[in-house]
């Protein structure tokens, strides 16, 4: 395959709560930092991942061409997904070999509606959406299969949230565990918070990622995989999907210094390290992960922007982004990233 | 460069008002099924899943690639959604072949759909965002602005939509899969229908259909059976809030046109261009894209429509299936005239083949007339 590099990253002070900007106002500013960064104005592709239904208005993308100063007009696609799949489009359109370059972007303010309910809308509209289980009804039962232990999840959340509040990106969210549960066997603390956010992300190929970045994040290796979307179809202790996604990507070649993952719950990290077999020095989440902010349909691609962002900085040398979508794990996606 | 890329089959439902027997999942694995009957091959022999739709609010269903992963027998494989508006169902289809192209799979199958029962479009479109203004129009009400203008600069005729509607509706006669399907349709039935958006008549407009549309696209080395090659793909976006761009004659289309011409060869695509299906959900649409398609030069497009040159018999026939006009499941609109292209190469498209059709153009458009995808295949490899 072609040689492509994540060479910028930028991503917003996400917040958990409405700032009154739009998704363009959003938008602006993380395009604006990756192009003043690479000196890049036009790119060779253009492709973004945001959802109708956290705007609650069709073609919530379509206004946002206005932030990109889409003119001449540009080569462009959009991905109903988080921006992470955006960003596997543009690796692929990249392979093609006639244009180096490629910008990618996510975005989503879950701040605007009622998440739980709205991720209800995703399942199967005549079995199950009808069922009534919100999206933490059926991670709760996911924890459950995977008989996350309570000591563990705590930690989790306690190691997210201690790296979150240093993350200026982040949120910053208290130490305490609360007493009591969500939805047994989750706690309130083990959900990811309501967060509003965007990223950006600039792919060069070739020559173009050394003249546009000191230390271009090689893709290594990327690949996703879907599973079926009923829960009685999986074994939810596991993550088949990411298994599949990490052999293909080729995460068990070499070390991983930094692991990124889009863990919503705070039991999906433990499921999640399992199916990659990371080994037990890899540091996970070094941002805060989801747990500290998850801008929906931002959230994956920040994921792989942070593990680009080690080695950018030249404190790690391997490193794995992870994005998921749909109910319980159904969806993932792993890019290895390398120096 | 790119590898090469062929669509090896070809899958529909037919289009109608309410498919009742059918879920969304029942719906999309028909004509999935359909299309990989047609290549001779089964889902295990499909390497990833590109699924398209318009907009998540039309069913009410978010995100719906998810709960079809199961029908699409996309379960252990990649799957993606696409969703850019109008011009979805063709962008699908670029996504797909993107996929060959870039030499990351050898069998992609793309399925597009729209199960417009469910929920009410019309609805769906005139819902808006915070703090910015709706027009609470639907499609036809955004577009007629845009029609009248066309008018005013070119001084077409008022009949040129009424013979677009005429025309499109007889070539859906010959499609089996058509949705409108009126039998005596002629100038007068259109001409006596309802004036919904000055100047579109209600038999000018497209309908509201469930549908979808699938293909099996393959690498060179994969092919099975009939192979329309790609030739050349493109898409190309502008804002939809610019000032001073052309909503009429679209820069993006203009572009979108000469990228895709440009990697097919085409100088002169009236005379190389042997069938067009171009996404005209209303009757006007065809002159005003006969021009930004440089078909005809700018103010002559409806001059073509007028001589017949665009009829199933003329000498560059558009919309040889009944087009958009005909049959609208909208997220599958573009995916069908991609696949209705490479049908007609592949020598395929039944009663209304276009003889020795060997060179054929898809397109799609959507949003504000600001989101382009096109492609052109031939029987021929290139």
């Amino acid at each position: 395959m072609r040689q492509v590099a994540i060479v910028a990253f930028a991503q917003t002070e996400h917040t958990g709560h409405d700032t009154g900007v739009g998704e363009v106002e959003l938008i602006l500013p993380v395009i604006t930092e990756v192009k003043e960064r690479t000196g890049l104005k036009r790119f060779g592709f253009t492709c973004s991942g945001s959802c109708d239904y956290l705007a609650g208005a069709p073609f919530s993308f379509v206004s946002a061409l206005d932030a990109l100063g889409a003119w001449p007009p540009i080569s462009e696609s959009h991905v109903e997904m988080d921006g992470a799949w955006a960003l596997y489009e543009a690796w692929v359109r990249l392979q093609h070999g006639d244009v180096d370059t490629a910008l990618v972007y996510g975005f989503g303010k879950s701040t605007l509606g009622d998440l739980r309910a709205i991720m209800t809308l995703q399942l199967d509209p005549y079995y199950l959406a009808p069922l009534g289980l919100d999206q933490l009804s059926f991670a709760a039962l996911q924890a459950s299969a995977a008989g996350a232990d309570r000591a563990e999840l705590d930690e989790i959340v306690r190691r997210s949230r201690a790296d979150g509040r240093r993350n200026p990106h982040a949120l910053d969210l208290p130490d305490e565990i609360p007493d009591g549960f969500a939805v047994e066997p989750l706690k309130a603390s083990d959900v990811a918070p309501i967060t509003d956010g965007a990223a950006a992300v600039v792919l060069a190929a070739g020559d173009r990622a050394r003249e546009l970045c000191a230390n271009p994040a090689y893709i290594a290796g990327i690949a996703h995989r879907i599973e079926p979307h009923y829960l009685g179809m999986r074994d939810l202790a596991r993550s088949a999907s990411t298994a599949d996604a990490a052999r293909a990507a080729g995460v068990g070649k070499g070390p991983v210094e930094v692991a990124e993952l889009h863990a919503q719950f705070a039991h999906e990290e433990v499921i999640l390290r399992q199916a990659m077999e990371l080994p037990g020095d890899t540091v996970i989440n070094p941002s805060g992960g989801p747990l500290a902010a998850n801008p929906v349909m931002a959230t994956g691609l920040i994921r792989i922007g942070e593990a680009a962002r080690h080695i950018h900085d030249g404190t790690a040398r391997r490193t794995v982004g992870h994005a998921s979508s749909g109910p319980c794990l159904q969806h993932n996606l792993v890019t290895v990233l390398e120096a | 460069m790119a590898d090469r890329c062929a669509v090896i089959g070809v899958g529909q439902t037919h289009y109608t008002t309410k498919r009742r027997d059918v879920s969304i999942a029942g719906l999309v694995r028909e004509a999935a099924q359909r299309a990989l009957d047609d290549a001779g091959l089964t889902f295990k022999d499909i390497d990833a899943v590109v699924i398209g739709k318009a907009p998540d609010l039309f069913e009410g269903v978010m995100m719906p690639e998810s709960y079809l992963a199961d029908a699409l027998g996309a379960a252990g494989k990649p799957m993606m959604r696409v969703h850019t508006a109008g011009s979805v169902g063709g962008s699908t289809a670029l996504v797909g072949a993107g996929l060959i192209q870039g030499g990351v799979h050898d069998r992609v199958l793309v399925v597009a759909f729209e199960k417009q029962s469910e929920s009410n479009a019309t609805w769906a479109l005139s819902t808006h965002l915070p703090f910015s203004s709706s027009l609470v129009v639907g499609a036809g009400g955004y577009f007629a602005p845009h029609i009248r203008e066309y008018m005013r600069r070119t001084g077409a005729p008022e009949h040129v939509g009424t013979l677009v509607a005429v025309k499109d509706r007889l070539n859906a006669l010959k499609n089996p899969y058509a949705h409108l399907r009126i039998p005596g349709i002629d100038r007068k039935m259109v001409e006596s229908t309802p004036m919904l958006w000055e100047p579109i008549r209600y038999l000018e407009t497209c309908p509201s259909s469930d549908g979808a549309c699938a293909m099996v696209l393959s690498s060179e080395r994969a092919v099975t059976g009939t192979p329309a090659w790609l030739h050349g793909t493109a898409m190309r976006s502008e804002p939809i809030f610019r000032a001073g761009r052309d909503t009429v004659n679209p820069q993006a289309g203009k572009d979108c046109a000469a990228d895709v011409y440009r990697q097919a060869g085409v100088t002169d695509p009236r005379r190389q261009i042997d069938v067009a299906e171009v996404y005209v959900p209303f009757s006007w649409y065809e002159p005003m894209w006969l021009e930004n398609l440089g078909f005809a030069a700018e103010g002559e497009g409806w001059k073509l429509t007028e001589s017949g040159a665009t009829a199933l018999d003329g000498d560059t026939p558009w919309n040889a299936s009944g087009g958009v006009l005909s049959s609208n499941p909208i997220g599958a609109s573009g995916l069908i005239r991609f696949a209705e292209a490479a049908l007609q190469v592949r020598g395929m498209a039944g009663e209304h083949q276009v003889d020795g059709a060997r060179l054929a153009l898809g397109h799609a458009y959507g949003g504000g007339a600001q989101f382009f995808a096109m492609w052109i295949v031939g029987r021929d490899k290139p």
